[in-house]
């Protein structure tokens, strides 16, 4: 199954968005965002063209909205700046300054979990990402599909407390089997 | 006062093959770890005493000051019997077996009987010992000991029955003498009673090795399988005197192959018999037991009782079958 | 083989292998459900030596990291320093000089060959046999030798940096290579004749332990376990990373999926990886060993970057995340005995457990890779 026909069936999953990525710069080919309930369809999807698993994992975007918040900020700052600059460079009154935009409740940081999938006859690495709300990180897992999957997502639960729903057994695999903490999480202190 | 010299010879014997069990099981050790440095390409002991000889002794003290552990839990009698059930009927087994025309401390007329009487507690010592332990390797190689020893002890006595077939008699010492005259009086070359007697010889030291547990037959202690098998919970000299039962049971399996097949004390040229010549087999074939364990891998469970029931307990019969038609004919 | 029956009384037993038992090289340990001498249900319990290295990525700089990954597998550190750089050139767009990735390649194969190595002398002694352990060591030792030469460590390697290598070899090495192949290759008739040809071996290894192509897919195998399963996959091949197209070499692949299978399979490699080190080391440009402008405090533009290599027991990824500072915002390692172990439980349902300890040998498990 080529590339092209694999792009269009998870794009009619629907995924949030199929990005063809640059393999030499990224080393993996197709970049998959979907929402938490299209995962077990766009996984299925690729169990049926024949792709294995290579691993589950997660990401901790903790801070990310803030920064995302300062960042446009910075850019409204700074195009108001450029627009002063242009019009003192014309010589003319500068504009009143912008109102400061609204400071509302920041939208909540995400988990993002990210599995890689390979194939084994067509250099095709895939990797589908689903994000989910730091609050409530919930997610379908896949073991049912992908055996495989079992042990990764026992690991990204033990290193970020993501749970996979109906996952059939999910203790923690290499933590003790009593531990409460994710490392991974961003605000994790031992 | 008047002692019977009889009392004396047998003490005096009786001393002598504990202090040959002992040492052979001591030897054993250094000589085990000696070959396998060679097949390894490496030395071996050499830092007690020159060539490592002294190694045997010192491993004998430190086992020997070990603490002897009796886990909590064990059966503490079955625990503590099971290496003196291993051990003694060795020694008694070296009571009757002839090392030269007169070197022996009591030849009884079923000496062949008695032998291997006594070398059937040694299994019982072994189940008794893992049983006791309630460890669960040491159990499920109690299970494969027994049923190794079942399964190989039935071609070994079917070839042992056919042996004594052809000699009439179960007296070790008269075993042995029916095959003085050079190698082609013995028992292994013995073609005029079946043609099947060098089978016959492999068969039983196929046997040999299994029924003392060596490799590829190793079931019982199988470290990588069990850890040690039915040694599991043994520590120090409990340990150590399994170990040395061990040894002593491969020294009278060798003896044994020594006296029914390759003529005992007898020189193979009909030069100078004696007790030599008897030692020299007996080396000989434990070198080829100890050769054997570093070169192959072991063998599974069920692939060793294949063997037994499907090849070697269908051969033994037929041999029987042949030499006692052979017998009858001519 | 024989048939598992299954027993009526249900009486089944629970077992358990490790974390100290001498058939699982290091501290892993398998909960087995027993009935008599078969497996019902084995559950790896892994966890024992788990160090957290993802977390040591996120608190180091990218260059303080590259220690640790010879520390997870062992036996085969080059390729886990390979996978690391590569993956931290592949996002701060180093190019690495071509004498380098020459030495890269011959160092990581001639680790390849030892790791073999170690695993066929430690994979008979999982089947009894003592001696060809000790054989294997002797080769292997010419190896540590030669890298220790060139990198200055025996095992835990530390010798790739970003943008090259750190240590140029000599007239010495080259020689001494030449002179282990040679050797190697006299050895390894030997090593068939004593072993490949047991019939004892055979017997415990023929139809033992089969995992299906697809059993090896959906559990995500690869390396030796899947090209025993005649899956014709090896990333030096079907994803080109350094220079390996530049050399002709095969990949062995068995279709039995037995454990003789992939015990082959890595017999043969050692054969492929001495014809790669041969034509490297033929092919050898002069030249520096080390990229100009790397630049001291490495900051990887934003986004995440993935990188995969061969190592000798399957397929190592590295997945940074970089958010544009000069430590990694996450470093995902994904090692191959992870995925090849976990179909072991599925693998050895209603073997033996000598059997089931064999399929385990073959699996190839370095203890660290999987608990990282």
């Amino acid at each position: 199954m080529n590339r092209a026909a694999i792009k269009q069936k998870l794009a009619a999953i629907p995924a949030e968005a199929v990005i063809e990525t640059d393999y030499d710069r990224k080393g993996f080919t197709l970049d998959v965002q979907v929402a938490p309930a299209q995962l077990v369809a766009a996984v299925s999807v690729l169990d049926a063209a024949g792709f294995f698993i290579e691993a589950v994992t997660g990401v901790d975007w903790l801070g990310e909205q803030a920064a995302l918040r300062k960042e446009a900020q910075a850019k409204i700052a700074a195009e108001a700046k450029a627009r002063a600059e242009a019009a003192a460079a014309a010589g003319e009154e500068p504009p009143p300054a912008a109102p400061p935009a609204e400071q509302g409740e920041l939208p909540e940081d995400a988990l993002e979990a990210v599995y890689d999938f390979n194939h084994y006859e067509e250099l095709c690495r895939v990797t589908v990402r689903t994000r989910v709300p730091r609050s409530k990180p919930e997610v379908p897992s896949i073991s049912e599909i992908y055996p495989g999957a079992n042990w990764h997502e026992r690991e990204t639960h033990d290193f970020f407390g993501i749970i996979f729903a109906g996952h059939p057994y999910l203790v923690p695999l290499l933590l003790p089997e009593d531990a409460d903490y994710h490392p991974l999480l961003k605000d994790f202190r031992p | 006062m008047h002692v019977d010299p009889e009392i004396i010879r047998l003490l005096a014997f009786l001393i002598g093959v504990i202090a040959f069990a002992a040492l052979n099981a001591a030897y054993l050790v250094w000589l085990e770890r000696k070959e396998a440095g060679h097949i390894q390409r490496r030395i071996g002991p050499k830092e007690v005493g020159p060539f490592g000889l002294l190694q045997p002794l010192v491993d004998g003290i430190k086992l020997m000051t070990k603490q002897l552990i009796v886990p909590a839990g064990v059966d503490p009698v079955l625990f503590r019997i099971a290496p003196i059930l291993v051990m003694v009927p060795a020694i008694m087994s070296f009571v009757t077996i002839p090392f030269s025309e007169t070197l022996v401390a009591r030849n009884l007329d079923i000496g062949l009987l008695a032998i291997f009487a006594f070398a059937s507690v040694n299994v019982l010592g072994l189940l008794l010992g893992a049983w006791g332990s309630r460890n669960k390797y040491a159990v499920i190689s109690a299970a494969r000991v027994v049923s190794q020893n079942v399964a190989y002890e039935i071609p070994m006595l079917v070839t042992v029955v056919t042996l004594v077939m052809i000699t009439g008699t179960m007296n070790l010492h008269n075993i042995v003498m029916q095959q003085q005259g050079g190698f082609w009086h013995w028992n292994i070359f013995n073609f005029s009673a079946s043609p099947l007697m060098p089978v016959a010889f492999l068969i039983f030291f196929v046997c040999m090795l299994a029924e003392t547990n060596r490799a590829p037959f190793d079931m019982a202690e199988a470290e990588s399988e069990l850890v040690a098998g039915a040694f599991t919970e043994y520590s120090g000299m409990g340990f150590g005197v399994f170990f040395m039962g061990e040894y002593a049971n491969i020294v009278i399996g060798a003896s044994m192959a020594t006296i029914l097949f390759l003529g005992g004390w007898d020189c193979p040229f009909g030069l100078f018999p004696g007790v030599h010549w008897f030692l020299i087999k007996m080396y000989f074939l434990i070198f080829t037991v100890i050769w054997i364990r570093w070169t192959y891998p072991r063998t599974t469970f069920y692939g060793l009782l294949n063997l037994s029931w499907k090849i070697l307990i269908p051969i033994s019969f037929f041999n029987l079958i042949l030499t006692s038609a052979m017998l009858k004919v001519f | 083989m024989s048939a598992f029956a299954g027993s009526e009384a249900n009486e089944t037993f629970v077992l358990n292998l490790g974390p100290q038992h001498p058939a699982t090289h290091g501290v892993l340990r398998v909960k087995l459900t027993m009935d008599g001498e078969y497996i019902v249900e084995a559950e790896p319990v892994l966890g024992y030596i788990h160090r957290m290295h993802e977390k040591m990525g996120e608190n180091r700089t990218w260059a303080q990291f590259l220690p640790n990954t010879g520390r997870m597998d062992y036996l085969h550190a080059l390729a886990y320093n390979h996978g690391y750089v590569s993956v931290v050139e592949r996002a701060a767009g180093i190019a690495v000089p071509e004498r380098a990735e020459y030495l890269r390649v011959i160092t990581a194969e001639l680790n390849r060959v030892s790791s073999h190595l170690l695993w066929f002398g430690a994979f008979i002694l999982d089947l009894g046999g003592f001696s060809p352990l000790l054989y294997a060591f002797d080769d292997r030792e010419h190896i540590l030798d030669l890298l220790e030469s060139v990198t200055g460590s025996r095992l835990t390697y530390c010798y790739f940096r970003f943008g090259g290598v750190y240590n140029d070899i000599d007239d010495n090495f080259v020689a001494g290579t030449q002179a282990f192949i040679k050797r190697l290759r006299g050895r390894m008739p030997m090593y068939h004749n004593l072993v490949t040809k047991n019939i004892i071996l055979m017997t415990r290894l023929k139809e033992i332990g089969p995992i299906s192509a697809e059993m090896c897919r959906k559990y995500g195998a690869t390396g030796p376990v899947c090209r025993g399963s005649g899956i014709n996959f090896d990333v030096r091949k079907h994803e080109p990373y350094s220079i390996y197209p530049e050399f002709d070499f095969d990949v062995p692949v068995y279709e039995q999926g037995d454990s003789m299978a992939r015990y082959m399979v890595r017999m043969d490699e050692i054969e492929q990886s001495l014809r790669i080190i041969e034509q490297a080391l033929d092919k050898l440009p002069e030249g520096p060993v080390m990229a100009d402008k790397v630049p001291k405090i490495l900051k990887p533009a934003k986004g995440d970057y993935y990188h995969a290599v061969e190592t000798a027991r399957g397929s190592f990824g590295v997945r940074v995340v970089s958010d544009g500072s000069n430590t990694p915002y996450r470093l995902k390692l994904r090692s191959p005995t992870f995925s090849n172990l976990s179909l072991f439980g599925e693998a050895c349902r209603g073997m033996l457990l000598p059997d089931a300890l064999a399929l385990m040998g073959s699996l190839d498990l370095v203890i660290p890779e999987i608990d990282r």
